[in-house]
């Protein structure tokens, strides 16, 4: 059973969504989306357990051996990228009954589920294959089930938002497949190793580096790299709350997944780094994505928008930790990944929570909250900390090492830059603090706590945060050992 | 870059254009409808590109010539039609979805050109 | 089109070839060109011709939205089901060689298997898609 761990990691989820669809009681659904959510978390903590102890896995589907067959490659950083992937959707699907039974008309909660598994399920498998081509079939599986999940939204900006997202969605996935094919031309094949061992003899070639561009815009339209985030605040303010902190969690730390595993193990970093400049192409555009977006986000008055701005920047530190084109700037990458999943996630279900209570995310109407909703308020100040990068939070985890990764390259005005982005942070994190605790409450009496089915998962995540930001010795460890991998490439 | 190499290469020209005119067309068309059918365009554009890029000169299509497994046939690469038939399917699929948004837009908006939706986003927007 | 007695029995003549053509396609697809995909366009083809000249209710009748939605379901469970077979059987995913002791045959039986899960949900989701534009009587505001 262990041996057929990688396929059933993508085959859960995606078999469990077509049940959903035949069960009418959105209970009965939700309850099977979180059986298999669970089983994809127990699928993939297995998963990663087996590689630290074994090195790399290697799966043939049909029994076609690689690199004929689509294979599903599982090392260190996939196993990584997947624990968080089905943690957070194995955290976001118990929340997801209360807060979806009041955001989505109950016919189409059943429809729901399905969409959460296939999306979970797509992203999986962008996470655990191992050839080119599998990457884009995946990547549109969760595209495609996220536009569904984020036109469910309430307002009907949701639906001008989800079509934004699906035409520059489309448009990157469809860069990724020139990429892709342009690069089957190159060297007649489509899984992820063989490539590696092929691409240096072609490495002069104008088509090979044509290809890389096309895959650079494609990846950065997916990742929502500035000045390409367009798609990105609209589409989490007005998806259903649990949409929101599932996607904020995972979609774009898949797509960055997604650069790293090309440009690093396909490509590998000296064609990366040497040749095609990559880390000086994209470390403006991230220190200009964390200084723009985070003052964008200290104006924003709609909290969520407000968070959305906020991981526009999030991920310009990701991006930021690539391009120091070290060990130590992509063990931050890759921390941040992790860590990043957690305090978004976190701060967007606390944000559910206001919205089952109160139907808003406004910061005017968010006044005097810190009495009437002490725990959702609480866990929202513990995220919001973790956010600034405050120590004994995993914020601070991922700071640490970024600032260490730039000193090492001895670029200490990067440093000073994150540590003062740091302070914007603070800004509007304060903003909404100030709102919830100093201002008197002008609504309804009667609003009191979110109920403990969302404020649960809530504070699980919290309290990960917490735990993680004490304990930083295993993340790192995984972490570092991912980075060192990527930096390496496929030895032949 | 000689005249020949253009001429030869005229699959390329043709992916090209159509790229440049689905592209350019998703960039500068307010109405919903035509951003989808520019994005139509666009896509062709790549499925004509692997699939010219299968071709092998002087070989049939990939379908196997009665008997079976005998003879000296030579066939054109199939991979990239595979590929292409996947990508087709992903592409009617988001059709669909980007028209059952425009649809629904319709309904919520009562149009579905882009300058009126964003002028009635900001009235609401300025509402609140 | 109702009262057009040409077009009708046209329809009525025609809506069973173009179901045994899609049958001939997607049976006949592991040695020529054809497959589930192609089949499960065809049959819904077939469906949108009747729905266009006897009218969306009448179709919706035989053919109604809940049975097709279920059609669309049913597929991904038949070819990841197959894939579970085969699992089960010892083999990898989608090992077709494990459905029968001749490899030949089993891989005959698998991508068939495989191609009836493609045409069952194409066709569900091709007549869902359908249904779902054509049942829109303009609705705006």
């Amino acid at each position: 059973m262990s041996a057929h761990l990688p396929i059933l990691q993508v085959v859960v989820p995606l078999l469990a969504a077509p049940f959903c669809l035949f069960l009418k009681r959105g209970r009965v659904a939700w309850g099977l989306a979180v059986l298999a959510s669970w089983a994809a978390l127990a699928i993939a903590l297995a998963l990663l357990d087996q590689v630290m102890r074994e090195g790399v896995l290697s799966y043939a589907i049909g029994d076609w051996a690689p690199p004929i067959g689509i294979e599903y490659r599982v090392d260190v950083v996939n196993a990584w990228v997947l624990v968080i992937v089905s943690g957070i959707g194995a955290i976001v699907s118990p929340y997801a009954m209360a807060s979806i039974e009041r955001e989505v008309e109950a016919g189409r909660i059943p429809l729901f589920y399905a969409a959460y598994l296939l999306c979970l399920s797509g992203l999986l498998g962008i996470t655990i294959t191992g050839d080119m081509f599998n990457v884009f079939v995946f990547l549109e599986i969760s595209s495609l089930s996220a536009y569904a999940l984020i036109a469910l939204g309430q307002a009907r900006r949701a639906l001008t938002s989800a079509f934004r997202y699906l035409i520059m969605g489309s448009v990157g996935a469809t860069f990724i497949v020139i990429g892709i094919g342009l690069l089957y031309v190159m060297t007649g094949t489509l899984n992820m190793a063989d490539l590696a061992q092929l691409l240096p003899e072609v490495w002069d070639s104008r088509t090979v580096k044509v290809a890389y561009g096309f895959l650079t815009v494609g990846f950065c339209l997916k990742l929502a790299l500035f000045p390409l985030h367009l798609w990105l605040p609209n589409a989490y303010t007005y998806a259903p709350s649990a949409v929101t902190a599932f996607m904020a969690s995972t979609a774009t730390k898949v797509a960055v997944y997604m650069l790293l595993r090309f440009f690093l193990t396909i490509f590998g970093a000296p064609f990366s780094f040497d040749v095609m400049a990559l880390d000086r192409v994209l470390l403006p555009l991230a220190l200009v994505a964390i200084a723009s977006m985070s003052l964008v986000a200290i104006f924003q008055v709609n909290v969520k928008r407000l968070l959305a701005y906020s991981s526009v920047a999030q991920i310009g530190y990701m991006i930021l930790g690539l391009s120091f084109a070290t060990v130590t700037g992509l063990t931050a990458t890759l921390l941040h990944l992790f860590n990043h999943a957690l305090m978004k996630g976190a701060l967007f279900m606390a944000m559910g929570c206001v919205m089952y209570r109160i139907g808003s995310v406004h910061i005017n109407a968010m006044a005097g909250l810190g009495r009437r909703m002490p725990w959702t308020m609480a866990a929202f100040v513990v995220g919001g900390l973790s956010l600034v990068g405050v120590p004994l939070t995993v914020g601070f985890v991922s700071k640490w090492y970024l600032i260490l990764g730039a000193l090492e390259r001895g670029w200490w005005p990067v440093a000073i830059l994150v540590l003062l982005t740091s302070l914007l942070a603070l800004v509007y994190i304060w903003r909404v603090v100030e709102a919830a605790y100093f201002r008197d409450f002008p609504g309804d009496e009667q609003t009191r706590e979110a109920p403990w089915t969302l404020l649960g998962p809530t504070w699980a995540l919290v309290a990960l945060n917490l735990y993680f930001g004490i304990d930083a010795g295993r993340t790192v460890q995984i972490a570092r050992q991912a980075a060192e991998t990527l930096m390496a490439g496929i030895s032949p | 870059m000689s005249f020949d190499l253009l001429v030869s290469h005229y699959n390329y020209w043709i992916v090209i254009f159509l790229m440049m005119v689905g592209f350019y067309i998703l960039i500068s068309r307010g109405n919903l409808i035509k951003k989808i059918v520019g994005l139509n365009v666009f896509q062709t554009s790549v499925f004509m590109l692997y699939i010219s890029m299968g071709k092998v000169s002087g070989a049939t299509p990939p379908i196997l010539v009665y008997p079976y497994g005998e003879g000296d046939v030579l066939y054109s690469n199939p991979l990239p039609h595979v590929l292409i038939l996947t990508a087709i399917v992903v592409g009617i699929a988001t059709t669909s979805v980007g028209l059952a948004l425009a649809v629904r837009i319709k309904e919520a908006y009562g149009t579905i050109e882009e300058d009126e939706i964003n002028a009635i986003e900001a009235r609401t927007e300025a509402a609140e | 089109m109702r009262e057009e007695v040409i077009v009708r029995v046209g329809a009525k003549v025609l809506a069973p070839f173009i179901i045994t053509f899609g049958l001939y396609v997607h049976f006949h697809g592991d040695y020529s060109p054809g497959g589930g995909f192609q089949a499960g366009v065809i049959l819904a083809a077939a469906i949108a011709l009747l729905a266009l000249v006897y009218g969306l209710d009448a179709v919706q009748k035989v053919v109604t939205p809940r049975f097709v939605r279920a059609c669309a379901a049913l597929g991904v469970i038949i070819f990841a089901g197959v894939g579970v077979v085969t699992m089960v059987l010892g083999h990898n995913y989608l090992g077709y060689n494990a459905l029968a002791h001749d490899p030949r045959h089993g891989q005959h039986y698998g991508i068939l298997g495989v191609e009836l899960g493609v045409l069952v949900t194409v066709f569900g989701v091709m007549v869902t898609v359908f249904y779902l534009f054509a049942g829109r009587r303009g609705r705006t505001q």
